[in-house]
């Protein structure tokens, strides 16, 4: 077993782990510290693969600005414990049948893919720098891109009309 | 700074994806804290990333690593709209329990 492979397991273990963790304890502010250990994990395996930029936005966006709003809503909500998790209606555990069923048809193909020898280009190492991101962004994908902005303006407007108090 | 992409199969990515992604089915279906529903979104989000990034490094494109990008923002769109929800609905019901929150059902 290689380094690498040894690796990607303590990686994988350690993600897995802590999402675990997340759905598990009843406090929400520990929830969100355990799913800010996962996004750190994904953002590891995220530069194994050579995704640079990828990476730092994960940190950046999901573990910095994201998971900064949840805790500040959780802390402005001043939510307590939620209670044990104790199911009342009894058909969303039927659910969980098809849930696993379709994660171990997920794990049989996903082993049976071959390891096949990579020959990538030498621009692949570079792949995921902020330089090829952008000039993809900028030029090819421009169009997308400005949607975005639009979509981010509505959240914006939409989040100040459902945060606003009635003022009757 | 050289990475040795074959010393890691693609299909173990996608098993970890895979399994990240059901620990987040599994939690959107047990917990009744509307904001840790929300967080196990973020987390199947976060699993269906991993796999875009796994196969564009595989593939040797960067097609993968654009749609991660769309996908966080709106992944950040999302959770901006989603929090200011619970948000109101806390002001009207005092409670973010998905089980009491059932304005929506007739």
């Amino acid at each position: 077993m290689s380094f690498e492979i040894i690796f990607f397991f303590f990686i994988a273990v350690l993600s897995v782990g802590s999402a675990l963790f997340m759905i598990t304890r009843l406090n929400p502010m520990k929830s969100v510290l355990f799913l800010i250990v996962n996004f750190f994990c994904l953002a590891i395996l995220y530069l194994t693969l050579g995704a640079q930029f990828i990476a730092i936005i994960e940190i950046l966006v999901y573990a910095g600005a994201i998971m900064v709003l949840f805790l500040f809503v959780i802390m402005l909500l001043n939510l307590g414990d939620e209670s044990r998790l104790v199911e009342k209606k009894s058909y969303k555990r039927l659910l969980a049948l098809p849930a696993a069923l379709i994660l171990l048809i997920e794990i049989i193909i996903g082993l049976r893919i071959p390891a096949e020898p990579l020959t990538l280009p030498p621009i692949a190492a570079q792949m995921g720098s902020v330089e090829y991101i952008g000039k993809a962004l900028y030029t090819e994908y421009v169009f997308p891109f400005e949607v975005t902005s639009l979509l981010l303006l509505s959240a914006i407007v939409g989040v100040i009309v459902l945060a606003k108090k009635r003022s009757g | 700074m050289s990475m040795n992409l074959t010393a890691v199969p693609l299909g173990f990515y996608l098993v970890l994806s895979a399994v990240l992604f059901t620990i987040g089915v599994l939690g959107v279906l047990t917990r009744r804290n509307a904001i840790v529903v929300f967080m196990c979104i973020e987390l199947m989000l976060n699993s269906v990333n991993l796999t875009l990034v796994a196969f564009s490094a595989f593939s040797g494109t960067i097609v993968g690593q654009i749609l991660v990008f769309f996908v966080m923002a709106v992944a950040a769109a999302e959770a901006a709209v989603g929090l200011a929800i619970i948000i109101a609905l806390f002001r009207n019901k005092q409670t973010v329990n998905i089980d009491e929150i059932n304005i929506m059902k007739w």
